[in-house]
């Protein structure tokens, strides 16, 4: 018979070497359905970790691909530490970008010294813009932000679309649905020659940086962790908790709105409707993995950023559907649930 | 009466480094009502844990008598196999359906998944029956959502009774309960004690024990201290086992009261869910003397508390602090120079998650003891944390412990600390010793004596007759959102208290506290 106890506390070595467990776990999972699409399991696996992390080309592919996810994942994992649960950083992701290609592609003209920064800032407010109506509708009436965020992305999607096809349309565009694209001054720099990798990704480590010395060494960062776990004794205590509540929702879709700016400026060149793979919902897996700590968000975002690309050579190698990829990261969501399960409670394992 | 019911024996518990229970034996027979004392966190709930299958002891046995009255052992870790053993426990939190019926709630459980109906014909009969027996009496169709909190409580007895406990385990039941309602369970206790029954009652007020038990056993740090008779027992000697060390009942002194420090000026504040609210309450304090607020919960203390902890504000009249307004908000208040003790200290008092130091910077984050430039001086914080914990005997693991691990007395003590850190020249004691065993109340108590003696002003509300009449210079009593006339300590009688406080509350009030 399995008996579940309460622990007293866990050593966050153990409780971070857990939730790498429960990733190991869903990928052990996810052989069901590779071996169900008939796929060599074994040969699969090695695919996919050739495709992740067997080259150098490999190896940047994944950090580009881990770039949007560093900032989502740091942007769901403030927003969670003060139990904001933003669900919307997909949307805040496409409103950024849209804000980056307002400034970025011809409107304001100069050197990148000037561009750069403030394509990045206007993306960081658009987010910020985007998340604070959920945030003061959470704070003032208790409207839940889950709902409220949620929705908002087929809002913000839809939105995206029709400026795509109006005022933002690139008219040298044939016809696409595409903006104009991001001058090469406005354009983040890629890191190495010819690659996809660009500076995006330094950017997003250094915002974690500061996240992490934030949350665990400011006085905002201690009004933050208290208004998540007791909001009625933060207010008692005279913290001021829809003020505070306001500045994480703030940061929390500021950085889902650089995600989108790394993205339109340091990859793609130009803002369509198809610019995120699902960046904000991933964002928050990455989070969960990394425990809601920004000094994990890093390696985590990489974990789920291999998987991804890993998948794609294993679909390409062996023709399976490069949908694994999303359901792997499903499971590793699940798993890590599971996984939290384990962190608050003791198992024992007893005859009956 | 020597036939025996249950029998425990070198039952042993550790949580990590901490030791729950340290070989404890423990003996009880039919018809027996045995007080469990000792303070919170001495290990009276772990080992009824332990008892019920929720734990599962590192050493020892237990056993049970069954029907026939032969012990025999008890499974460990299956409260499948204590209820089946005839062991039945009611927690100091219910766990009832509140959207079911009583009989429902009684039924629920007892029945297979996949039993084609629900047998409520038959189980109404014997509740009829149990009801009878044992004198609980509670309409068997009402929605457990709407009964106060006796009946509630009523219903878990019985509940416990339908499936035939022969032994029943009652954790603090008293704690919630008015001293009336207190007054009728006992009488029902004694009633089936009677008829065999055998009760557990863990307490730790030992006036509740000296009423009711046969048989009193102390456990104190997780071992067990004492086990005697009750008649001929000793309460000081029993208060002093319990803490373990002697215990002083404070002893307020009198001394002349200091000028007028706040001043309430026919004020009131709206209630919440149509309670009466603060109703034109005017009121002095003075400094160095302690205003006790007597009364029965929901009459208008909680705007009260409210108004002076800056969490609402009045819609008429005047408040002064040495002659000055009060700046709004919390934060305002703490800043004129009040401290606070909050009612649930659970719920507005403390952080579980953070730290103690944490916890003790949480109202004055704008301190340069606290932050410079907005970051945190955690060598700071650590040393005034360091302080406090060994000035008010705060008991944990250390700083930066999680406060959600302390017991409640030591919660208590870290917001005590924390509202007398910056000397308040006005301190808003609400029900400060609320579910606090009798050495942490009497650390409570010293130190608002304290405070008295070195000028501040002091507010006192509480349920606790004993407690206001212990410490305070005047009482004044609140019924239905108004204040009565305060009067000194020397001239107030129990009789007088308790008239006024029925002048208007009303058990309504109580049960949607």
């Amino acid at each position: 018979m399995i008996r579940f106890e309460p622990r007293t506390g866990i050593s966050p070595a153990r409780s971070m070497g857990l939730r790498l467990l429960a990733v190991a776990a869903a990928l052990a999972l996810a052989a069901i359905p590779l071996g169900v699409a008939g796929a060599p399991i074994l040969p699969a696996y090695a695919a996919m970790l050739q495709g992740a992390a067997g080259s150098v080309f490999a190896l940047t592919e994944t950090l580009a691909r881990a770039t949007p996810l560093i900032f989502t994942g740091l942007s769901a994992a403030i927003a969670f530490r003060a139990r904001l649960y933003n669900i919307g950083a997909e949307g805040q992701l496409y409103l950024g970008a849209l804000a980056a290609v307002a400034v970025g592609s011809g409107a304001v003209a100069g050197p990148p010294a000037l561009l750069v920064p403030l394509v990045l800032l206007a993306a960081a407010a658009a987010g910020a813009a985007l998340m604070l109506g959920p945030t003061f509708l959470k704070g003032r009436f208790g409207v839940d932000e889950v709902v409220t965020t949620l929705l908002l992305n087929f809002v913000v999607l839809l939105f995206i679309q029709m400026m795509l096809e109006g005022p933002f349309k690139d008219p040298m565009g044939g016809g696409w649905p595409q903006s104009e694209p991001i001058l090469p001054e406005a354009a983040l720099p890629p890191l190495v020659e010819r690659m996809r990798l660009h500076a995006g990704l330094p950017i997003g480590i250094v915002l974690c940086l500061l996240a992490h010395v934030l949350i665990s060494r400011t006085v905002l960062g201690l009004r933050i962790r208290a208004v998540g776990e007791n909001p009625a004794a933060s207010a008692y205590a005279g913290i001021p908790v829809l003020r505070t509540l306001l500045t994480v929702g703030a940061v929390s879709g500021a950085l889902a709105g650089l995600a989108g700016a790394s993205e339109v400026a340091g990859l793609k060149g130009n803002l369509t409707a198809d610019l995120s793979r699902g960046f904000g919902y991933a964002g928050i897996v990455v989070a969960m993995i990394a425990g809601l700590q920004p000094l994990a968000v890093v390696p985590a975002a990489l974990l789920v950023a291999g998987v991804f690309v890993g998948a794609d050579t294993m679909s390409r190698s062996h023709g399976v559907s490069s949908y694994i990829a999303d359901l792997i990261v499903a499971l590793a969501l699940l798993c890590v649930l599971v996984a939290g399960l384990f962190v608050r409670f003791k198992v024992r394992w007893e005859r009956a | 009466m020597s036939l025996p019911a249950l029998r425990i024996r070198g039952v042993t518990k550790r949580f990590g480094p901490l030791v729950a229970n340290e070989a404890v034996d423990l003996d009880l027979a039919r018809g027996e009502i045995l007080a469990l004392l000792g303070e919170n966190g001495a290990g009276k709930t772990t080992l009824m844990n332990i008892l019920f299958g929720h734990y599962v002891a590192d050493e020892g046995t237990i056993e049970v008598a069954d029907e026939a009255g032969a012990l025999r052992p008890l499974p460990a870790g299956s409260p499948g196999a204590a209820l089946a053993a005839g062991i039945g426990m009611v927690h100091q939190h219910f766990a009832l359906a509140e959207s079911l019926s009583v009989i429902e709630n009684v039924v629920l459980g007892t029945r297979p998944l996949l039993a084609p109906g629900l047998g409520l014909r038959a189980a109404r009969r014997r509740l009829d029956t149990l009801m009878r027996d044992s004198g609980l009496r509670v309409d068997p169709n009402r929605r457990v959502g709407a009964l106060g909190v006796g009946e509630k409580q009523r219903v878990e007895i019985l509940k416990v009774l339908h499936r035939g406990a022969r032994i029943l385990v009652l954790d603090e039941p008293t704690a919630v309960l008015a001293p009336q309602e207190a007054e009728q369970l006992f009488g029902i206790l004694r009633r089936l004690r009677g008829q065999g029954l055998s009760v557990i009652f863990i307490s730790h007020k030992l006036g509740e024990v000296a009423a009711l038990a046969d048989r009193v056993a102390v456990l104190r740090a997780g071992r067990k201290v004492a086990d005697q008779p009750v008649a001929g027992a000793d309460k000081t000697a029993l208060a002093a086992l319990m803490v373990g060390r002697e215990v002083v009942p404070s002893r307020r002194v009198p001394q002349a009261p200091g000028p007028a420090l706040l001043v309430l000026d026919r004020v009131s504040v709206p209630g919440e869910r149509g309670r009466p609210g603060l109703v034109e309450a005017s009121l002095t304090i003075h400094g160095g003397e302690i205003l006790g607020i007597a009364g029965v919960s929901g009459n208008g203390q909680a705007e009260l508390a409210g108004l002076l902890a800056g969490m609402k504000t009045s819609s008429v009249g005047t408040v002064r602090l040495a002659g000055q307004a009060i700046p709004p908000g919390p934060a305002g208040a703490v800043a004129s120079g009040i401290g606070r003790i909050p009612e649930d200290r659970h719920r507005d008092g403390a952080v579980g998650s953070l730290g103690v130091a944490e916890n003790l910077a949480l109202e004055t984050l704008s301190s340069p003891d606290v932050q410079r430039w907005g970051f945190l001086r955690f060598g700071r914080m650590r040393e005034t944390a360091s302080r406090a914990i060994s000035a008010y005997d705060i008991r944990c693991p250390g700083p930066e412990a999680p406060v959600r691990l302390l017991s409640g007395g030591n919660m208590q003590k870290v917001i005590l600390a924390r509202a007398f850190e910056s000397h308040p020249r006005l301190v808003l004691a609400d029900q400060p010793t609320r579910g606090l065993d009798v050495g942490a109340a009497g650390e409570v108590h010293r130190r608002l004596l304290e405070a008295r003696n070195r000028g501040a002003g002091i507010l006192l509300i509480s349920e606790d007759l004993d407690e206001l009449l212990a410490i305070s210079d005047r009482i004044a009593v609140m019924a239905g959102g108004r204040l009565s006339e305060p009067q000194a300590v020397e001239n107030v009688t129990l009789a007088e208290l308790g008239l006024k406080m029925a002048a208007s509350g009303t058990g309504q009030d109580r049960a949607a506290a």
